[in-house]
């Protein structure tokens, strides 16, 4: 079952490649470099999900009480995580030959970052937060507590700003149906490739438990 | 209600008779202000922009040395243990804290608002009265989430390295529109024409107070 899983993941990653490079038209204004476009929203797509996850499974938590879903909580973070980073550097490299700098403090980008100090955040404190069940209750609190601060900070950088953000598309108007079937894979993809890494450290999670359970064991 | 009463002040009278908050608290954010002097090289032009910004970095600063305090002196003597074996409910506990320390907060606000008054040549009534309502709906903020955040550092291997780690991605959202308009009020124009800040300000401590009340208690329960 896995390892289907991994062979479809790979079979879709290697079609979405494909997509983005050669299935796909030129986008006329931006050239070649758009076709980043695809990968940049595939991850954006999957660090939202695994923050939703992350807020989900951290009320979860705390309600019942049950490792599970602080294994959950966790994994989904730290992918999350990995992911947004992704977007982040893949935005950074698509902006510097279109809007002619890597970084702006546009609305959207400046709380994408704030998003994703959030999360590491959430990342050290589980790291020093000490015992086990400290760390899953602290975590908990603080995933939520992000999560609800999110629409707080995309609020207060528009009125930091005073201004809309520039709306950035693939082409502006019309998008080829081309275009929209690469993303489409590239989506699909990345969610599988998603799914399969949680599984595969939630795994590694349940393993470290274990194995600190045998080793408390046999003293 | 008697029972949050009932914490604030004790959180007061120790405060009186210790005055260790307030010494660090000031003699901080005296020391950042003058650090900020000089470091813009008292060119009067560059400040006066900078002031809205500089007035809620002392402020965030101070208060989260004040915050880092609030739990650490309830561990001391373990004294949180007496707090927790109350018969109360544990978001009073939160109330009690998050009030005591809002107080605390607002009054070192408002004496840092007339030393930036004196130091950079603003006009006293026309900056200090406009300003009490932004200083404080950024108190009640602040501690809304530091008050949690200061339970949960204390208990952590970081301690109090970890609450302004934990707090400032987090008031964010409060800091923007506090120094929107906190500038408003340097520019003489009333706050009204902030209202979208004014709003995310308000809407920022209503949704912060009543999450952090129910989150409490899977905090504190660990000491």
């Amino acid at each position: 079952m896995r390892k289907a899983l991994a062979v479809i993941t790979f079979v879709l990653m290697a079609a979405s490649v494909y997509a983005a490079f050669v299935y796909a038209p030129t986008e006329p204004k931006m050239g070649h470099i758009q076709r980043i476009f695809y990968i940049h929203m595939g991850t954006v797509w999957v660090a939202t999900v695994a923050f939703i996850l992350v807020f989900a499974s951290s009320i979860m938590y705390l309600w019942k009480g049950t490792r599970k879903w602080d294994i959950l909580a966790y994994c989904s973070a730290e992918i999350g995580v990995l992911f947004l980073t992704i977007t982040i550097l893949t935005g950074s490299i698509w902006a510097k030959p279109v809007w002619g700098t890597w970084w702006t403090w546009d609305p959207q980008l400046t709380t994408t970052f704030i998003l994703w100090i959030l999360y590491i955040v959430y990342l050290v404190l589980r790291m020093s937060a000490g015992s086990d069940t400290k760390k899953a209750k602290f975590a908990a609190v603080f995933g939520i507590i992000a999560f609800i601060d999110l629409p707080l900070v995309y609020a207060s950088v528009r009125v930091m700003r005073g201004i809309s953000p520039v709306v950035f598309g693939p082409g502006g108007g019309g998008i080829a149906p081309q275009m929209m079937h690469a993303l489409l894979i590239n989506l699909a993809a990345c969610s599988l490739l998603f799914v399969l890494l949680l599984m595969e450290r939630m795994d590694l999670e349940r393993m470290g438990d274990e194995l600190m359970a045998l080793k408390t064991r046999g003293g | 209600m008697k029972k949050v009463w009932a914490i604030i002040r004790k959180d007061i009278i120790t405060e009186l008779r210790t005055k260790e908050l307030f010494t660090s608290m000031l003699t901080f954010s005296l020391l950042v202000t003058v650090i900020f002097s000089f470091a813009f090289g008292f060119s009067t032009g560059l400040v006066r922009l900078a002031i809205p910004a500089m007035l809620w970095i002392t402020f965030t600063f101070a208060g989260v040395l004040g915050l880092s305090r609030s739990f650490a002196l309830e561990k001391e003597g373990n004294a949180v243990l007496g707090l927790l074996l109350t018969p109360t409910d544990r978001s009073l506990i939160y109330f009690g804290k998050m009030i005591s320390n809002a107080v605390f907060v607002f009054i070192v606000g408002m004496i840092i608002v007339p030393m930036f008054v004196l130091f950079f040549n603003l006009d006293f009534l026309g900056t200090l009265l406009p300003l009490i309502p932004v200083i404080f709906l950024g108190s009640v903020g602040f501690v809304s989430v530091g008050t949690l955040f200061s339970a949960m550092a204390v208990n952590t291997r970081l301690r109090e390295v970890l609450l302004p780690i934990l707090l400032f991605p987090i008031i964010i959202p409060l800091i923007v529109s506090a120094v929107k308009l906190s500038g408003l009020v340097l520019e003489g124009k009333p706050l009204t024409e902030g209202a979208s800040a004014l709003q995310l300000l308000v809407a920022f401590d209503i949704i912060f107070i009543a999450a952090c009340a129910v989150v409490f208690e899977y905090v504190i329960e660990e000491s």
